[in-house]
Protein backbone atom coordinates (compact mmCIF):
# COMPACT_ATOMS: atom_id res chain seq x y z
CA UNK A 1 0.00 0.00 0.00
CA UNK A 2 2.94 2.51 1.13
CA UNK A 3 4.82 1.45 -2.66
CA UNK A 4 1.63 2.67 -4.50
CA UNK A 5 1.02 5.96 -2.85
CA UNK A 6 4.83 6.76 -2.69
CA UNK A 7 6.12 5.19 -5.70
CA UNK A 8 3.56 5.54 -8.58
CA UNK A 9 2.83 8.34 -10.04
CA UNK A 10 -1.17 7.19 -10.03
CA UNK A 11 -0.71 6.75 -6.21
CA UNK A 12 0.93 10.19 -5.40
CA UNK A 13 -1.86 11.80 -7.17
CA UNK A 14 -4.77 9.52 -5.18
CA UNK A 15 -2.76 10.76 -1.97
CA UNK A 16 -2.89 14.16 -3.31
CA UNK A 17 -6.80 14.15 -3.52
CA UNK A 18 -7.37 11.99 -0.30
CA UNK A 19 -5.04 14.53 1.44
CA UNK A 20 -7.51 17.62 0.57
CA UNK A 21 -10.44 16.07 1.00
CA UNK A 22 -9.23 15.44 4.39
CA UNK A 23 -9.01 19.28 4.64
CA UNK A 24 -11.97 20.21 2.59
CA UNK A 25 -14.34 17.92 3.85
CA UNK A 26 -14.45 18.66 7.76
CA UNK A 27 -13.54 22.11 6.83
CA UNK A 28 -16.94 22.42 4.89
CA UNK A 29 -18.60 20.82 7.84
CA UNK A 30 -16.97 22.92 9.77
CA UNK A 31 -18.48 26.16 8.27
CA UNK A 32 -21.97 24.79 8.24
CA UNK A 33 -21.94 24.14 11.87
CA UNK A 34 -20.41 27.91 12.27
CA UNK A 35 -23.52 29.26 11.26
CA UNK A 36 -25.37 26.95 13.99
CA UNK A 37 -22.77 28.48 16.48
CA UNK A 38 -23.01 31.81 15.92
CA UNK A 39 -27.07 31.91 15.58
CA UNK A 40 -26.56 29.81 19.00
CA UNK A 41 -24.10 32.11 20.84
CA UNK A 42 -25.71 35.38 19.67
CA UNK A 43 -28.80 34.02 20.55
CA UNK A 44 -27.69 33.08 24.00
CA UNK A 45 -26.18 36.45 24.63
CA UNK A 46 -28.93 38.67 23.81
CA UNK A 47 -31.12 35.88 26.04
CA UNK A 48 -32.87 34.38 23.42
CA UNK A 49 -32.78 30.42 22.51
CA UNK A 50 -31.84 30.51 18.72
CA UNK A 51 -32.75 28.12 15.98
CA UNK A 52 -34.22 24.51 18.16
CA UNK A 53 -36.27 23.15 15.82
CA UNK A 54 -34.39 20.96 13.75
CA UNK A 55 -33.16 17.91 14.69
CA UNK A 56 -31.88 18.09 18.53
CA UNK A 57 -30.78 21.52 19.11
CA UNK A 58 -31.19 22.65 16.02
CA UNK A 59 -28.60 20.76 14.73
CA UNK A 60 -30.00 19.52 11.55
CA UNK A 61 -30.63 24.14 10.28
CA UNK A 62 -27.35 24.16 8.53
CA UNK A 63 -28.38 21.68 6.23
CA UNK A 64 -32.04 23.09 5.95
CA UNK A 65 -30.18 26.26 5.23
CA UNK A 66 -27.84 25.09 2.52
CA UNK A 67 -30.85 22.96 0.73
CA UNK A 68 -32.88 26.05 0.87
CA UNK A 69 -30.28 28.21 -0.84
CA UNK A 70 -29.92 25.46 -3.22
CA UNK A 71 -32.70 25.08 -4.81
CA UNK A 72 -33.65 29.04 -4.82
CA UNK A 73 -33.15 30.42 -8.30
CA UNK A 74 -29.52 32.28 -9.54
CA UNK A 75 -30.99 36.14 -10.66
CA UNK A 76 -28.40 37.50 -12.66
CA UNK A 77 -29.00 41.70 -12.98
CA UNK A 78 -29.91 42.68 -16.78
CA UNK A 79 -26.91 45.61 -16.50
CA UNK A 80 -24.39 43.19 -14.69
CA UNK A 81 -21.37 41.29 -16.52
CA UNK A 82 -21.99 38.06 -16.66
CA UNK A 83 -19.04 36.37 -16.78
CA UNK A 84 -17.51 38.36 -13.85
CA UNK A 85 -20.43 38.00 -11.86
CA UNK A 86 -20.41 34.47 -11.91
CA UNK A 87 -16.96 34.34 -11.60
CA UNK A 88 -16.64 36.74 -8.60
CA UNK A 89 -18.09 34.40 -5.56
CA UNK A 90 -16.17 31.17 -7.03
CA UNK A 91 -12.81 32.86 -6.93
CA UNK A 92 -13.88 33.97 -2.80
CA UNK A 93 -14.91 30.54 -2.43
CA UNK A 94 -12.00 28.60 -4.08
CA UNK A 95 -9.42 31.00 -2.20
CA UNK A 96 -10.90 30.53 1.37
CA UNK A 97 -10.14 26.83 0.32
CA UNK A 98 -6.87 27.04 -1.04
CA UNK A 99 -4.96 28.58 2.12
CA UNK A 100 -5.77 25.50 3.94
CA UNK A 101 -3.06 23.66 1.70
CA UNK A 102 -0.26 25.15 3.75
CA UNK A 103 -1.83 25.05 7.56
CA UNK A 104 -0.18 22.31 9.92
CA UNK A 105 -2.89 20.47 11.91
CA UNK A 106 0.45 18.60 13.50
CA UNK A 107 3.96 18.10 13.83
CA UNK A 108 4.16 18.05 9.62
CA UNK A 109 1.10 17.57 8.85
CA UNK A 110 0.08 19.84 6.29
CA UNK A 111 -0.90 19.30 2.67
CA UNK A 112 1.98 21.07 1.73
CA UNK A 113 4.52 21.84 4.31
CA UNK A 114 6.26 24.91 1.99
CA UNK A 115 9.13 26.93 3.70
CA UNK A 116 7.04 30.39 2.68
CA UNK A 117 3.94 28.74 4.36
CA UNK A 118 3.16 32.65 6.04
CA UNK A 119 3.64 34.35 2.40
CA UNK A 120 1.61 31.80 0.82
CA UNK A 121 -0.87 32.49 3.57
CA UNK A 122 -0.64 36.56 3.36
CA UNK A 123 -0.75 36.20 -0.35
CA UNK A 124 -4.11 33.90 -0.65
CA UNK A 125 -5.72 36.43 2.55
CA UNK A 126 -4.71 39.76 0.01
CA UNK A 127 -6.60 37.92 -2.56
CA UNK A 128 -9.28 37.43 -1.57
CA UNK A 129 -10.04 41.16 -1.88
CA UNK A 130 -10.49 40.56 -5.67
CA UNK A 131 -13.35 38.31 -5.42
CA UNK A 132 -15.63 41.44 -3.77
CA UNK A 133 -13.87 43.64 -5.86
CA UNK A 134 -15.23 42.41 -8.58
CA UNK A 135 -18.54 41.47 -7.13
CA UNK A 136 -19.07 45.04 -6.39
CA UNK A 137 -18.28 45.81 -9.72
CA UNK A 138 -19.92 43.59 -12.07
CA UNK A 139 -23.09 43.74 -10.25
CA UNK A 140 -24.06 47.03 -11.96
CA UNK A 141 -25.23 48.14 -8.62
CA UNK A 142 -24.86 51.50 -6.84
CA UNK A 143 -25.00 49.92 -2.73
CA UNK A 144 -22.52 46.30 -4.01
CA UNK A 145 -19.97 49.11 -6.05
CA UNK A 146 -19.71 50.84 -2.85
CA UNK A 147 -19.42 47.60 -0.52
CA UNK A 148 -16.84 46.33 -2.76
CA UNK A 149 -14.78 50.39 -2.59
CA UNK A 150 -14.73 50.47 1.15
CA UNK A 151 -13.87 46.21 1.33
CA UNK A 152 -10.98 47.11 -0.88
CA UNK A 153 -9.64 49.97 1.23
CA UNK A 154 -10.13 48.05 4.52
CA UNK A 155 -9.00 44.96 3.50
CA UNK A 156 -5.73 46.55 1.81
CA UNK A 157 -5.06 48.88 5.44
CA UNK A 158 -5.37 45.86 7.37
CA UNK A 159 -3.03 43.80 5.82
CA UNK A 160 -0.41 45.97 6.38
CA UNK A 161 -0.40 46.34 10.18
CA UNK A 162 -0.76 42.67 9.62
CA UNK A 163 1.43 42.06 7.52
CA UNK A 164 4.15 44.25 10.12
CA UNK A 165 2.42 41.83 13.57
CA UNK A 166 3.50 38.72 11.18
CA UNK A 167 7.08 40.09 10.76
CA UNK A 168 7.76 40.87 14.12
CA UNK A 169 6.62 37.21 14.82
CA UNK A 170 8.82 36.12 12.06
CA UNK A 171 12.16 37.87 14.19
CA UNK A 172 11.61 35.71 17.19
CA UNK A 173 11.07 32.19 14.83
CA UNK A 174 13.59 32.86 12.27
CA UNK A 175 11.32 30.71 9.73
CA UNK A 176 8.87 30.98 7.50
CA UNK A 177 7.28 27.96 7.51
CA UNK A 178 4.39 27.45 9.55
CA UNK A 179 6.00 23.91 11.29
CA UNK A 180 8.59 26.07 12.60
CA UNK A 181 6.59 28.94 14.05
CA UNK A 182 4.82 26.41 16.18
CA UNK A 183 7.42 24.20 17.10
CA UNK A 184 9.32 27.94 18.11
CA UNK A 185 6.56 28.29 20.98
CA UNK A 186 7.02 24.55 22.57
CA UNK A 187 8.19 26.76 25.99
CA UNK A 188 6.00 29.66 25.63
CA UNK A 189 2.86 30.88 23.33
CA UNK A 190 3.44 34.23 21.87
CA UNK A 191 0.60 35.47 23.09
CA UNK A 192 2.49 36.26 26.64
CA UNK A 193 5.57 38.01 25.58
CA UNK A 194 3.40 39.60 21.85
CA UNK A 195 0.16 40.29 23.85
CA UNK A 196 -0.06 43.41 22.50
CA UNK A 197 0.79 42.07 18.89
CA UNK A 198 -1.76 39.46 19.49
CA UNK A 199 -4.85 41.70 20.22
CA UNK A 200 -3.81 43.97 17.21
CA UNK A 201 -3.53 40.77 15.14
CA UNK A 202 -7.19 39.68 16.38
CA UNK A 203 -8.48 43.27 16.14
CA UNK A 204 -7.04 43.47 12.12
CA UNK A 205 -8.65 39.51 11.58
CA UNK A 206 -11.80 40.98 12.60
CA UNK A 207 -11.26 43.87 9.49
CA UNK A 208 -10.00 41.39 7.11
CA UNK A 209 -12.35 38.88 7.30
CA UNK A 210 -15.24 42.07 7.42
CA UNK A 211 -16.85 40.94 10.63
CA UNK A 212 -18.63 42.93 13.04
CA UNK A 213 -17.70 45.42 14.38
CA UNK A 214 -16.09 46.41 10.95
CA UNK A 215 -18.60 44.94 8.56
CA UNK A 216 -18.97 48.23 6.94
CA UNK A 217 -18.96 46.30 3.44
CA UNK A 218 -21.93 44.29 3.93
CA UNK A 219 -23.26 47.62 6.76
CA UNK A 220 -27.03 46.13 6.10
CA UNK A 221 -28.27 50.14 7.36
CA UNK A 222 -26.94 51.45 4.55
CA UNK A 223 -25.79 49.63 2.03
CA UNK A 224 -28.48 46.62 1.63
CA UNK A 225 -26.06 43.77 1.89
CA UNK A 226 -22.81 45.32 0.47
CA UNK A 227 -20.97 43.76 -1.90
CA UNK A 228 -22.96 40.46 -2.35
CA UNK A 229 -26.77 42.44 -2.61
CA UNK A 230 -27.32 41.18 -6.16
CA UNK A 231 -26.56 38.00 -5.65
CA UNK A 232 -29.00 34.91 -5.06
CA UNK A 233 -28.81 31.14 -4.80
CA UNK A 234 -25.64 29.19 -4.77
CA UNK A 235 -23.99 32.13 -5.72
CA UNK A 236 -24.15 34.10 -2.48
CA UNK A 237 -23.94 30.62 -0.81
CA UNK A 238 -20.35 30.24 -2.27
CA UNK A 239 -19.90 33.74 -0.61
CA UNK A 240 -21.10 32.86 2.57
CA UNK A 241 -19.13 29.60 2.67
CA UNK A 242 -16.39 31.20 1.72
CA UNK A 243 -16.31 34.50 4.36
CA UNK A 244 -17.10 31.77 6.80
CA UNK A 245 -14.07 29.71 5.97
CA UNK A 246 -11.82 33.06 6.05
CA UNK A 247 -13.28 33.53 9.66
CA UNK A 248 -11.85 29.88 10.50
CA UNK A 249 -8.68 30.32 8.62
CA UNK A 250 -8.07 33.58 10.31
CA UNK A 251 -9.11 31.91 13.18
CA UNK A 252 -6.26 29.18 12.97
CA UNK A 253 -3.83 31.57 11.91
CA UNK A 254 -4.65 33.27 15.03
CA UNK A 255 -3.97 29.85 17.00
CA UNK A 256 -0.40 29.17 14.62
CA UNK A 257 1.16 32.44 15.30
CA UNK A 258 0.26 33.03 18.68
CA UNK A 259 -1.79 30.22 20.64
CA UNK A 260 0.93 27.57 19.76
CA UNK A 261 -1.10 25.39 17.09
CA UNK A 262 -1.34 21.69 17.92
CA UNK A 263 0.74 22.35 20.75
CA UNK A 264 -0.87 22.17 24.37
CA UNK A 265 -0.77 24.62 26.75
CA UNK A 266 1.93 22.83 29.09
CA UNK A 267 4.12 19.85 28.20
CA UNK A 268 2.83 17.29 30.86
CA UNK A 269 1.12 14.06 30.86
CA UNK A 270 -2.52 14.44 30.89
CA UNK A 271 -2.56 17.52 28.37
CA UNK A 272 0.04 15.33 26.01
CA UNK A 273 -2.78 12.62 25.67
CA UNK A 274 -4.67 14.43 23.45
CA UNK A 275 -3.85 14.97 20.08
CA UNK A 276 -2.44 17.59 18.42
CA UNK A 277 -5.11 18.11 15.57
CA UNK A 278 -7.26 18.24 18.29
CA UNK A 279 -5.63 20.97 20.26
CA UNK A 280 -5.61 23.22 16.90
CA UNK A 281 -9.38 22.24 16.33
CA UNK A 282 -10.39 23.91 20.28
CA UNK A 283 -8.05 27.05 19.71
CA UNK A 284 -9.76 27.73 16.47
CA UNK A 285 -12.98 27.23 18.63
CA UNK A 286 -12.27 29.47 20.90
CA UNK A 287 -11.09 31.82 18.72
CA UNK A 288 -14.31 31.25 16.44
CA UNK A 289 -16.23 32.08 20.16
CA UNK A 290 -14.73 35.42 20.42
CA UNK A 291 -15.31 36.49 16.86
CA UNK A 292 -19.05 35.27 17.49
CA UNK A 293 -18.97 36.92 20.72
CA UNK A 294 -17.50 40.57 19.69
CA UNK A 295 -19.74 40.61 16.92
CA UNK A 296 -22.76 39.99 19.21
CA UNK A 297 -20.86 42.93 21.51
CA UNK A 298 -19.95 46.08 20.08
CA UNK A 299 -21.85 48.25 17.58
CA UNK A 300 -20.53 48.97 13.97
CA UNK A 301 -17.81 51.41 13.26
CA UNK A 302 -18.53 54.51 11.61
CA UNK A 303 -15.32 54.45 8.27
CA UNK A 304 -13.65 57.20 9.14
CA UNK A 305 -13.02 55.57 12.46
CA UNK A 306 -11.93 52.60 10.82
CA UNK A 307 -9.25 53.88 8.82
CA UNK A 308 -7.88 56.38 11.35
CA UNK A 309 -7.88 52.67 13.49
CA UNK A 310 -5.69 51.16 10.85
CA UNK A 311 -3.68 53.83 9.93
CA UNK A 312 -3.40 55.82 12.90
CA UNK A 313 -2.81 53.77 15.78
CA UNK A 314 -2.19 49.88 14.68
CA UNK A 315 0.33 50.80 11.57
CA UNK A 316 2.59 52.84 14.15
CA UNK A 317 1.96 50.76 16.92
CA UNK A 318 3.10 47.16 15.09
CA UNK A 319 5.96 49.17 13.46
CA UNK A 320 7.61 50.62 16.68
CA UNK A 321 6.88 46.92 18.47
CA UNK A 322 8.09 45.32 15.56
CA UNK A 323 11.28 47.73 15.88
CA UNK A 324 10.94 46.99 19.58
CA UNK A 325 11.46 43.49 19.03
CA UNK A 326 14.17 43.13 16.65
CA UNK A 327 16.26 45.38 19.43
CA UNK A 328 15.43 43.47 22.43
CA UNK A 329 16.27 40.44 20.47
CA UNK A 330 19.73 41.60 19.10
CA UNK A 331 20.75 43.26 22.31
CA UNK A 332 19.86 39.89 24.57
CA UNK A 333 21.43 37.64 21.27
CA UNK A 334 18.49 36.01 21.35
CA UNK A 335 18.35 36.35 17.28
CA UNK A 336 17.29 32.78 15.99
CA UNK A 337 19.82 32.28 13.43
CA UNK A 338 18.39 31.39 9.97
CA UNK A 339 16.49 27.84 9.44
CA UNK A 340 14.94 28.26 12.54
CA UNK A 341 14.95 25.66 15.56
CA UNK A 342 14.70 22.33 13.58
CA UNK B 1 -3.87 63.56 34.84
CA UNK B 2 -6.67 62.70 33.59
CA UNK B 3 -5.72 63.07 29.78
CA UNK B 4 -3.33 59.99 31.37
CA UNK B 5 -5.48 57.90 32.90
CA UNK B 6 -7.57 58.30 29.18
CA UNK B 7 -4.90 57.09 27.62
CA UNK B 8 -4.20 54.13 29.42
CA UNK B 9 -7.56 53.42 29.63
CA UNK B 10 -8.25 53.42 26.33
CA UNK B 11 -4.70 51.87 25.77
CA UNK B 12 -5.25 48.82 28.12
CA UNK B 13 -9.33 48.06 25.85
CA UNK B 14 -10.77 48.54 29.27
CA UNK B 15 -14.59 49.89 28.09
CA UNK B 16 -13.71 46.81 25.33
CA UNK B 17 -13.34 44.21 27.76
CA UNK B 18 -16.02 45.23 30.36
CA UNK B 19 -18.62 45.41 27.47
CA UNK B 20 -17.25 41.80 26.76
CA UNK B 21 -18.10 40.76 29.84
CA UNK B 22 -21.43 41.86 29.97
CA UNK B 23 -22.50 40.09 27.05
CA UNK B 24 -20.45 36.78 28.37
CA UNK B 25 -22.22 37.12 31.81
CA UNK B 26 -25.61 37.27 29.86
CA UNK B 27 -24.96 33.64 28.35
CA UNK B 28 -25.76 32.15 31.60
CA UNK B 29 -28.75 33.91 32.25
CA UNK B 30 -32.23 32.58 31.95
CA UNK B 31 -33.59 33.41 27.96
CA UNK B 32 -36.50 35.92 28.58
CA UNK B 33 -38.10 34.49 24.94
CA UNK B 34 -40.86 32.00 24.45
CA UNK B 35 -40.11 28.29 23.03
CA UNK B 36 -42.99 29.50 20.96
CA UNK B 37 -44.74 26.18 19.08
CA UNK B 38 -44.32 24.50 22.24
CA UNK B 39 -44.79 27.35 24.81
CA UNK B 40 -47.18 30.23 23.89
CA UNK B 41 -48.13 33.52 25.89
CA UNK B 42 -50.84 34.49 27.92
CA UNK B 43 -53.99 36.14 26.09
CA UNK B 44 -56.96 38.59 26.89
CA UNK B 45 -60.33 37.07 27.00
CA UNK B 46 -61.05 39.56 24.88
CA UNK B 47 -58.59 39.02 22.04
CA UNK B 48 -60.21 38.87 18.61
CA UNK B 49 -58.61 36.20 16.41
CA UNK B 50 -60.42 33.26 14.01
CA UNK B 51 -63.85 33.51 14.01
CA UNK B 52 -66.53 31.04 14.66
CA UNK B 53 -70.43 30.58 14.18
CA UNK B 54 -71.48 29.06 17.51
CA UNK B 55 -74.35 26.25 18.12
CA UNK B 56 -76.90 26.06 21.25
CA UNK B 57 -76.38 22.99 23.31
CA UNK B 58 -79.27 20.65 21.73
CA UNK B 59 -77.03 21.52 18.23
CA UNK B 60 -79.05 24.23 16.90
CA UNK B 61 -77.40 26.75 15.11
CA UNK B 62 -77.62 30.09 16.68
CA UNK B 63 -77.67 32.18 13.47
CA UNK B 64 -80.82 33.48 12.44
CA UNK B 65 -79.35 35.92 9.48
CA UNK B 66 -80.64 39.55 10.59
CA UNK B 67 -77.91 40.28 9.06
CA UNK B 68 -76.20 43.04 11.18
CA UNK B 69 -73.01 41.66 10.99
CA UNK B 70 -73.17 42.11 7.21
CA UNK B 71 -74.29 45.76 7.69
CA UNK B 72 -72.04 46.60 10.20
CA UNK B 73 -68.85 44.88 9.38
CA UNK B 74 -66.31 48.20 7.82
CA UNK B 75 -64.69 45.43 5.70
CA UNK B 76 -67.76 44.27 4.03
CA UNK B 77 -66.17 41.00 4.51
CA UNK B 78 -69.29 38.72 5.29
CA UNK B 79 -71.74 38.26 2.69
CA UNK B 80 -74.97 36.47 3.88
CA UNK B 81 -78.05 34.55 1.99
CA UNK B 82 -80.95 33.75 4.45
CA UNK B 83 -84.12 31.33 3.23
CA UNK B 84 -86.85 29.98 5.37
CA UNK B 85 -86.08 26.50 6.79
CA UNK B 86 -89.08 23.80 6.16
CA UNK B 87 -89.94 24.07 10.02
CA UNK B 88 -90.78 27.64 9.17
CA UNK B 89 -87.37 29.26 10.81
CA UNK B 90 -84.91 31.86 8.90
CA UNK B 91 -81.69 30.57 9.11
CA UNK B 92 -78.94 31.47 6.24
CA UNK B 93 -77.99 29.22 3.27
CA UNK B 94 -74.84 30.99 2.70
CA UNK B 95 -72.50 32.72 5.46
CA UNK B 96 -69.22 33.45 4.09
CA UNK B 97 -65.94 35.90 5.78
CA UNK B 98 -63.25 36.76 3.70
CA UNK B 99 -60.37 36.37 6.59
CA UNK B 100 -58.32 38.96 4.26
CA UNK B 101 -60.36 41.31 4.03
CA UNK B 102 -61.48 40.97 7.68
CA UNK B 103 -59.32 43.68 9.78
CA UNK B 104 -60.51 41.89 13.56
CA UNK B 105 -62.08 44.64 14.71
CA UNK B 106 -65.42 42.67 16.49
CA UNK B 107 -67.51 44.77 15.13
CA UNK B 108 -69.58 41.76 14.26
CA UNK B 109 -69.74 39.87 17.34
CA UNK B 110 -71.10 43.01 19.06
CA UNK B 111 -73.43 43.09 16.64
CA UNK B 112 -74.38 39.91 16.88
CA UNK B 113 -78.22 39.93 18.78
CA UNK B 114 -77.59 35.95 19.61
CA UNK B 115 -73.69 35.38 20.50
CA UNK B 116 -73.74 33.32 17.03
CA UNK B 117 -70.53 35.29 15.68
CA UNK B 118 -67.85 35.57 17.85
CA UNK B 119 -64.00 36.06 17.44
CA UNK B 120 -62.24 33.11 19.61
CA UNK B 121 -58.84 32.72 20.69
CA UNK B 122 -57.02 31.18 17.91
CA UNK B 123 -54.66 32.93 16.01
CA UNK B 124 -52.46 30.16 14.27
CA UNK B 125 -54.54 29.97 10.83
CA UNK B 126 -52.06 30.24 8.35
CA UNK B 127 -52.43 28.92 5.05
CA UNK B 128 -50.41 28.42 2.09
CA UNK B 129 -53.02 29.61 -0.36
CA UNK B 130 -55.54 32.48 -0.69
CA UNK B 131 -58.34 30.41 -1.39
CA UNK B 132 -58.21 28.49 2.06
CA UNK B 133 -58.82 31.43 3.90
CA UNK B 134 -62.20 32.01 1.87
CA UNK B 135 -64.54 30.81 5.00
CA UNK B 136 -67.74 29.63 4.22
CA UNK B 137 -70.63 28.10 6.85
CA UNK B 138 -69.05 25.23 7.33
CA UNK B 139 -65.68 26.25 8.29
CA UNK B 140 -67.34 28.93 10.91
CA UNK B 141 -69.58 25.95 12.30
CA UNK B 142 -66.75 23.64 12.58
CA UNK B 143 -64.66 26.23 14.54
CA UNK B 144 -67.64 26.62 16.52
CA UNK B 145 -67.60 23.18 17.14
CA UNK B 146 -64.08 22.75 17.81
CA UNK B 147 -63.66 25.91 20.50
CA UNK B 148 -67.32 25.90 21.63
CA UNK B 149 -65.88 25.53 25.76
CA UNK B 150 -63.23 28.60 25.82
CA UNK B 151 -65.76 30.65 23.45
CA UNK B 152 -68.57 30.31 26.27
CA UNK B 153 -65.91 30.63 28.58
CA UNK B 154 -64.72 34.03 27.27
CA UNK B 155 -68.05 34.95 27.15
CA UNK B 156 -69.17 34.57 30.23
CA UNK B 157 -66.16 36.22 31.48
CA UNK B 158 -67.05 39.36 29.36
CA UNK B 159 -70.94 39.39 30.50
CA UNK B 160 -70.08 41.88 33.34
CA UNK B 161 -69.10 44.36 31.11
CA UNK B 162 -71.52 44.47 28.38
Amino acid sequence: MAQFFYHTLVGQICLMLLETLAVLVPLLIGVAYLTLMERKVMAAMQRRRGPNVNGAFGLLQAFADAIKMIVKETVIPAGANRGLFLFAPFLTFSLAMVAWAVIPTGNGLAVANINVGILYLLAISSLGVYGILIAGWASNSKYAFLGGLRSAAQMVSYEVSIGLVIVSVLLAVGSLNLNDIVLAQRHVWFCLPMFPMFVVFFISALAETNRAPFDLPEGESELVAGFFVEYSSLAFGLFFLGEYANMILMSSMVSILFLGGWLPPLGIAPLTWIPGPLWLIFKILFCLFVFIWVRATFPRYRYDQLMRLGWKVFLPFSLLWMIGTAGFLMVTGLLPHSGGVN
Amino acid sequence: MGALSNTLRSFLLKEIVSGMASTFRMMFQPKVTLNYPYEKGPLSHRFRGEHALRRYPNGEERCIACKLCEATCPAEAITIEAQERDDGSRRTTRYDIDMTKCIYCGLCEEACPVDAIVEGPNYEFATETREELMYDKNRLLANGDRWESLLARRLELDAPYR
